[in-house]
């Protein structure tokens, strides 16, 4: 039997009725083991005016680059309590934070290996479908081998890199137009 | 044998592209807010990887078996025609998606959402809230109880009346399973004026976002009940039995 999949259709602007309850700020319990981070930014549309009406999703492994996930079958240690989800509303300045820990590497097509990265899936209303992106790291040597910055035109990986902004403080803007406008993917 | 072979090497089955005209396009210009909100360059396609091909994995620890009723949240019922919506979730090859988180808000039978942007002058409702979840079980199935939502006009354009729905949020088990949409109602005449439903080129895809009057799940002197099945992402090949 083959199907089509359903038509996705946008969350509209009372997204925070039906998703708030699994809001989820801190990606890492306590006990999880890794380098603390915290990231922020800000949701922006085509005029540079902060989204208030979005919601941004993060998937990561943990630290040593395990999914919580029954398809990973990497022969590395999971943590309990360690989910791997995050899910922030934006705030009325369209800005978001949440705090997890750095992920180790994870495989990428053949025998790549990925640079840490965070999967971003970006909700708004005004918007049809999610979005997929991702965070990278900055100061990390393997991004420079990383199999999907590596498919991003060079003028544009640096949407995807978060910058240092304080101390275990990181910034990451999704910019939904024009210069800088961050890189979405279609997998 | 080539796809085991594949799955033996420790690469995953790809979940299929969609089928053109059955998904929404960024830049949808009848649906005003999109012009400020798509992205303008084009998305990169990139290979699927273990980061995608994962996803989050809730159970029953995380709901309470009461989140699938939205008419007992409160001290009173709500106000408005009790509806049971059921359904299944499956993937493109027919196959339950079994465990699978699912939510739901809609807005009461007035047409109204207790959110503190929604203006609307149509009564709120102390006895509801419209917002619940569910698991679905070994076979994919689910089941809701709630009231009809009304329709509510929005200002997209002159005189627009969203249709009325219910918000689905659903997960299934990757990234790339992930899955917002809405139900609408059989037979009701807003949707051929609205941009959301009508952002879904073809035809028999849209359609499929209408419930179904479901006879069966009717509950005698209670509640009218509608079917809604829902088909996220599907893989080229099953993989490998473990």
């Amino acid at each position: 039997m083959s199907l089509y999949a359903s038509g996705n259709q946008t969350v509209g602007p009372y997204l925070h009725i039906g998703l708030d309850w699994l809001t989820t700020r801190d990606i890492a319990a306590r006990g999880a083991k890794g380098e603390r981070v915290a990231i922020e930014g800000r949701l922006l549309d085509g005029e540079g005016v902060g989204v208030s009406d979005g919601l941004v999703e993060i998937w990561q492994a943990n630290s040593h680059g395990k999914y919580a996930h029954p398809e990973d079958q990497q022969k590395k240690p999971l943590e309990r309590g360690f989910r791997g989800f995050g899910r922030i509303p934006t705030d009325d300045q369209g800005a978001f934070r949440f705090t997890t820990v750095k992920p180790g590497r994870v495989p990428g097509p053949g025998a790549t290996l990925q640079a840490p990265h965070l999967v971003v899936a970006v909700f708004m209303r005004g918007m049809l479908k999610h979005l997929a992106t991702r965070i990278y790291f900055p100061d990390e040597p393997s991004n420079a081998e990383d199999p999907l910055l590596k498919l991003v035109p060079p003028a544009r990986r640096a949407t995807l890199i978060a910058k240092h902004k304080a101390k275990a403080v990181l910034e990451w803007n999704i910019v939904l137009q024009g210069k800088n406008e961050t890189v979405f993917f279609d997998f | 044998m080539n796809k085991r072979a594949a799955t033996k090497r420790g690469e995953l089955p790809r979940y299929r592209s969609f089928h053109p005209g059955t998904q929404p396009e960024y830049s949808y210009p009848p649906y005003a807010s999109t012009q400020k909100r798509c992205p303008t360059q084009p998305l990169v396609v990139a290979p699927q990887t273990l980061s995608e091909l994962t996803g989050p994995v809730f159970g029953y620890g995380d709901i309470k078996p009461t989140d699938n009723d939205l008419t007992r949240q409160h001290r009173g019922e709500p106000i408005g025609e009790r509806i049971v919506v059921s359904g299944r979730v499956l993937d493109e090859n027919g196959k339950a998606v079994p465990h699978t988180l699912v939510e739901v808000w809609q807005a009461n039978s007035s047409g109204r959402y207790p959110h503190r942007t929604d203006q609307h002058d149509a009564p709120l409702d102390p006895n509801f809230s419209g917002a619940g979840r569910t698991m679905t079980d070994a076979e994919g199935r689910y089941r809701f109880v709630s009231i009809r939502p009304g329709e509510y006009p929005w200002r997209n354009h002159y005189n627009a009346w969203r249709p009325a729905h219910i918000h689905f949020s659903l997960f299934g088990p990757a990234f790339l399973t992930r899955m917002v949409t809405q139900m609408y109602f059989p037979g009701d005449p807003l949707l051929e004026y609205d941009p959301m439903y009508n952002s879904i080129a073809d035809q028999k895809a849209r359609a499929r976002l209408i419930s179904v009057f479901d006879w069966e799940n009717t509950v005698p002197e209670w509640a009218l009940a509608y079917r809604f099945d829902i088909v996220l992402r599907g893989r080229d090949a099953t993989p490998m039995e473990r």
